[in-house]
């Protein structure tokens, strides 16, 4: 019976032979189209910019009371607040805002954006990690220019210190992270269980919060890169050293040694929830106990009032538990406003970006809405240090996140590549998170994936 | 003819070609983009993480497939039989998740994975020991084959049911005349019928396997330690691209990569038309 069937497909069958040859043809084809989409995204220099080059104090006033239009990067949640007074205080100045949603999206869309040269923004928000990535190809303007270095008393050191390198300016510090260790106090409480000071202390309360109720921990960790690299400065380690060209990659330092060992009985025991941070999951279980406490930068205060409504009244802040009782700390996320070297509105940039990082205003509009400033005055006002949350049970949180930020270690710096090392974390480091397997190996094998990256870049990396 | 190839040489032609050329050149932070001839394919050629992007989809491909378009035969066979009741309603339930967009279905899916709030962890609580966990090196791959299935059953099932559709009702009458059961019909008539769409339907699955990046990297957000930054080779790219700012390399890998498809997929149907098979 099938015979019957075929007897007269034949012709039928060489016509459709030539359908699906072509089907094929374009089938593949469009593997290739998308593949060719992922490439299109890149390819020329970046854009040099072509506006007036330096400028004074006096410069940058006329041409903000001359007026024109820029355009604003940012994903500040304070950002609108802070354009319309801006926009009072200049009306001649018309600022576009756009939202980038978040630290990752806006690298992303900056380096295609300033590949392709075209709807570069004037003023753009870069996490300080990822300062050294768009500066060393020459890609933002340097402020000293503008006269900003005379701006440099304004800010707390580690932030200056993260906007100036290779002999240049290269924004203006938008706020700062010191970390801190927030804590549920009721948790805490039920368990019996003090505020660690030392990581040693921080183990053991781990241990003692885990055999009270098996299924709470006192932190959450799947391997987070922004976590691991706060925790190695703040052990004393400077894991990455830049010097132009020359690279030094050292993931076996002392301070990454000591924070590895400290870290992987966590691990090996079991003690860590493995919760991505940021899921909705992490935010249920940061409302309803299940994770006991977490060190995150000064900023996080804002971000337990909008997203864990649950824990309010629970929370308490402390100083982030120390090695050996000396105190010493780290920054935790954090950014800063940039200017594009393609920019092609600098001046009036600047003047933007001085009022939006250097006015009262615009500094008071940030602190508002729980921003965590980066300037000193702000910082040692006593409107600020005497803040009682109402969110943290009465506490006066910014006594204890103000004195977080004196106590950074100096000296640290990221790849230049930073969010390229990132990306690659979870292959490496990440793996010990899952298998219980040894972070010093997975950080020598981050090591070893950095290296070859750099090399390839062209820099000269020792490591 | 003309509107025809304008099209095809400004949307395949252009970009393919586009592709080839970013593919010649290398980026650099230090020293940007210099030309570089066929090193980024040498080095493709011999790239462990290319190649175990690769192998995962060919796994994928080898395991999945078949198991996808079994399911949608066997349904497509079903809903023709028309001894089913109902059978406009499983037509269009068995279709409906194609009708979900990937990057929902995947968030769904990864949702109810999860052993704490999910419902496998609601299944492993009710039989009271840990039968399924997704979220492990062991099960991810099998996890997303799962949601890959559930998506593309109906989409595929489809494609055999309308092949079906095709046969004359004579054919089945003369058949029922000569004392043909129902599984006589099914081997001799319905079976050969659809040969032709099954060819097409692998064809399509095999390209769909060696592109898998939506469900993998939606997962990944999940679970970052799981899913590698080269567990597939289009993720891969991606990742070099957008993170790794080697536009170049990616370009490559994407060249090579729809290479190997179009080579898979022409032998496929070579074999699958083969009259004498």
């Amino acid at each position: 019976m099938p015979e019957d069937l075929n007897y007269d497909d034949v012709e039928e069958g060489k016509t459709m032979t030539i359908t699906r040859n072509r089907r094929v043809a374009i089938g593949a084809l469009a593997t290739l189209l998308a593949a060719s989409l992922t490439a299109c995204s890149g390819g020329g220099e970046g854009g040099g910019g072509g506006a007036a080059e330096g400028a004074t104090a006096e410069d940058i006033e006329a041409a903000l009371q001359e007026g024109g239009s820029i355009t604003y990067w940012t994903w500040t949640p304070q950002a609108e607040t802070q354009v319309a007074a801006f926009e009072k205080a200049y009306p001649n100045v018309d600022v576009t805002l756009v939202d980038t949603t978040g630290a990752g999206d806006a690298n992303t869309k900056l380096q295609n954006t300033l590949a392709s040269g075209k709807g570069v923004p004037d003023v753009v928000q870069i996490e300080y990690q990822s300062v050294p990535q768009f500066q060393l190809p020459g890609q933002l303007t340097d402020l000293t220019e503008y006269g900003f270095d005379e701006l440099e008393s304004l800010y707390t050191p580690s932030t200056w210190g993260a906007v100036t390198q290779n002999g240049g300016i290269w924004g203006l510090p938008q706020d700062s992270g010191p970390m801190a260790f927030f804590y549920n106090s009721e948790v805490f409480d039920a368990a019996g269980v003090e505020v660690p000071t030392t990581w040693e202390e921080y183990v053991e309360a781990a241990r003692t919060i885990k055999e009270h109720d098996p299924d709470t921990c006192i932190g959450n960790d799947s391997g987070d890169p922004g976590f691991t690299t706060s925790m190695i400065w703040q052990a004393g380690g400077t894991p990455f050293q830049t010097d132009g060209e020359a690279v030094t990659i050292d993931l076996a330092d002392e301070g990454s040694t000591k924070w590895a060992e400290m870290y992987q009985p966590l691990i090996d025991d079991e003690l860590l929830c493995q919760l991505p941070g940021w899921s909705d999951e992490w935010y249920q279980a940061l409302g309803d106990g299940t994770i006991a406490s977490v060190v995150l930068g000064a900023w996080a205060p804002g971000v337990f009032e909008d997203g864990v409504p649950d824990g309010k009244g629970k929370w308490r802040v402390a100083p982030t538990p120390t090695y050996d009782g000396t105190p010493a700390n780290a920054e935790n996320g954090g950014s800063t406003e940039s200017i594009p070297e393609a920019s092609e509105n600098k001046l009036l940039a600047a003047g933007f970006l001085k009022w939006l990082n250097g006015s009262d205003e615009s500094i008071k509009a940030f602190m508002e809405t729980g921003g965590f400033p980066a300037t000193v005055k702000e910082l040692e006002s006593e409107e600020f240090l005497s803040y009682e949350s109402e969110y943290f049970g009465g506490q006066k949180i910014n006594e204890v996140l103000g004195a977080a930020g004196a106590d950074v270690n100096e000296g640290w710096q990221y790849l230049p590549w930073q969010s390229y090392a990132n990306s690659i974390y979870a292959d490496t480091v990440g793996q010990a998170y899952l298998d219980k397997s040894s972070l010093l190996d997975g950080l020598a094998a981050w090591q070893e994936e950095n290296v070859k990256y750099g090399t390839d870049q062209g820099f000269t990396v020792n490591g | 003819m003309t509107p025809f190839l304008v099209v095809f040489a400004l949307f395949i032609v252009t970009p393919l070609v586009y592709s080839m050329y970013l593919s010649l050149f290398r980026n650099q932070l230090m020293g940007g983009t210099t030309f570089a001839g066929l090193d980024n394919y040498v080095t493709a050629f011999t790239d462990p993480k290319l190649w175990d992007g690769a192998g995962r989809v060919g796994l994928f491909l080898l395991v999945q497939v078949p198991i996808m378009l079994g399911l949608s035969l066997i349904a497509a066979l079903a809903i023709d039989s028309g001894r089913l009741h109902g059978k406009e309603f499983f037509r269009v339930a068995l279709f409906l998740p194609y009708a979900v967009p990937g990057v929902v279905a995947v968030l769904m899916w990864g949702f109810m994975y999860d052993d704490r709030l999910g419902l496998t962890g609601s299944l492993n609580d009710l039989v009271g020991f840990p039968l399924v966990d997704p979220y492990t090196k062991q099960w991810i791959l099998t996890a997303i084959g799962n949601i890959v299935t559930w998506e593309f059953v109906g989409y595929n099932m489809l494609i055999l049911y309308s092949a079906l559709k095709t046969v004359p009702v004579e054919i089945y009458e003369a058949a029922s005349i000569d004392g043909a059961n129902q599984f006589r019909i099914v081997r001799s008539i319905k079976l050969p019928a659809v040969r032709g769409a099954l060819v097409i339907a692998t064809i399509f699955s095999i390209l769909g396997s060696f592109q898998l990046f939506n469900e993998p990297n939606i997962l990944k957000e999940i679970q970052p330690a799981l899913i590698s930054s080269f567990y597939t080779p289009n993720i891969y790219a991606y990742n070099l691209s957008f993170e790794g700012n080697q536009v170049s390399y990616a370009a490559t890998v994407a060249i090579v990569m729809g290479l190997v498809t179009a080579i898979i997929a022409y032998v496929v149907q070579l074999r699958g038309t083969r009259k004498d098979a």
